[in-house]
């Protein structure tokens, strides 16, 4: 016999379902009066944020290329200077002015969805630099448990070589499937769920 | 917040065997919107490790009282009045302080208040359907509501959903990110529902099943349901402090 170790088990995950958006967003559904406006909508900066203005946008796609029109995605990203806004956060203090999250409903035609924020800086990881990215959580209908992916951009070619998360792919085909493409300061990333492109997915 | 030394420590592994696969045929949605190729494993960096903060600041007075948070003044939610409650904690048994739980459902009918909602049980004029809260010092969380009924759902021809509160919590990291769904005990539906079976094992289904809990059932009042909800642990920060190059 030995000590019992005591760890409790995660809560096993359930699909967000089709109806996310009452608990999460309300008033885009069209329910007013409640909440006065949907947690994390709006652009994620104010007119004291340091950074880059960007918008970044996009859909999430299904295994016969149809975008979703019911999921929700959460962004968590770093300030300009590569710094989180939480407790977590040791190495210096964030810009105060950026939270750094955000929550979008897909459209509910088109599928799209869009956040304005800034560009994030890079952070550290076990010595080395990571490239500038935005963190993605993506849950809808038929999904049974959010989905966690990372967005790189474009216009860091450079720094992307460096980063030790893209590194750590081994199919160098799929790489491209984290980059957001960058056309002036739209940031384009559409996510697959299935089929040959694929969006690498990580168990975090 | 009880604890000021802030947690940089990584997260347990996520076991993923007790959580449902993405492909589960038997739930049809999720055959197009399952990926296919495995997950790339990734111990978590500063942007998996942290996650924002929200405050209790943010809650309005009624946010987690679903029978009056729509109803129109002096008017109610029809429906059995129940007091949902319990505590948010980590896998190492911690509370889970400042945790932001988000809650919706269907009405007593089983009907949503949402656009697409074609199911013929009539809306409650006086129910949204959703609330929020955060967790105070000891991860501890309640509100009051009306039970939900069960419906049908397209999936297979007479799939119906048990009656079910769908949760979303928010708690230190955003790889600590949840959605998932509370059950009532004693409901047939629950073991013939394909979304309940998504997850593979009986064992861990109960875990989604709220008891009855007589002792906090407020007399001539409403009943409890008590609901815990474990998200995943984080190692101690002890030795987690590596140099970063910065
Ligand atoms: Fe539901």
């Amino acid at each position: 016999m030995v000590q019992p170790l005591n760890y409790l088990k995660e809560s096993p995950s359930q699909t967000a379902g089709p109806y996310v958006h009452i608990g999460c967003t309300p008033n885009f559904t069209g329910i007013h009066g409640v909440y006065e406006t949907d947690l994390g909508s709006g652009p994620l900066y104010n007119e004291k944020t340091r950074g880059e203005r960007i918008t970044i946008k996009g859909r999430v796609i299904d295994g016969s290329g149809t975008p979703l029109r019911d999921a929700m995605v959460e962004i968590w990203q770093a300030d300009a200077d590569g710094f989180y806004n939480s407790p977590s956060e040791t190495r210096g203090k964030a810009d105060p002015n950026f939270f750094g999250w955000g929550r979008c409903p897909a459209d509910m035609t088109t599928g799209e969805y869009v956040f304005e924020t800034i560009k994030p800086g890079r952070v550290p990881h076990a010595g080395r630099w990571m490239a500038p990215h935005v963190t993605l959580w993506i849950v809808a209908r038929g999904i049974n448990i959010g989905l966690q992916t990372r967005m790189y951009f474009s216009d860091e070619e450079e720094a992307n070589a460096e980063d030790p998360v893209l590194a750590r792919i081994e199919h160098r085909v799929r790489v491209p499937t984290l980059i957001g493409k960058r056309e002036g300061d739209v940031v384009t990333f559409d996510i697959y769920l299935q089929g040959e492109n694929e969006t690498v997915f990580f168990d975090i | 917040m009880k604890n000021t030394l802030p947690e940089t420590g990584g997260f347990f592994a996520r076991d993923r065997v007790m959580h449902p696969p993405a492909y589960t045929p038997g739930y049809k949605t999720s055959v197009l919107r399952s990926p296919q190729r495995a997950l790339i494993s990734l111990e978590g960096t500063k942007s998996e490790i942290t996650g924002p903060v929200f405050g209790h600041n943010m809650i309005n007075e009624f946010d987690n009282d679903l029978i009056v948070n729509y109803a129109k003044p002096g008017e109610m939610a029809i429906g059995q009045r129940i007091l949902v409650h319990g505590r948010v904690l980590d896998e190492r048994g911690h509370g889970v302080d400042g945790a932001l739980v988000e809650f919706w459902q269907a009405n007593a009918g089983g009907r949503y208040r949402h656009k697409k909602e074609t199911y013929l049980a009539p809306l409650d004029p006086n129910f949204g359907g959703f609330g929020r809260c955060v967790t105070d010092e000891n991860g501890y969380y309640w509100f009051r509501t009306i039970k939900p009924g069960p419906y049908p759902w397209p999936n297979g021809v007479n799939d119906w959903r048990p009656a079910h509160i769908h949760f979303s919590i928010f708690g230190h990291g955003f790889a600590q990110r949840l959605i998932t769904q509370m059950y009532f005990e004693g409901d047939p539906l629950i073991w013939i529902c394909p979304i309940v079976k998504t997850i593979p094992d009986d064992e861990t289904i109960k875990r989604l099943i709220a008891p009855l809990d007589m002792s906090n059932t407020i007399p001539m009042d409403m009943r409890a349901y008590k609901f815990d909800i474990v998200l995943r642990g984080r190692r101690s920060t002890m030795f987690e402090n590596r140099k970063e190059g910065n």
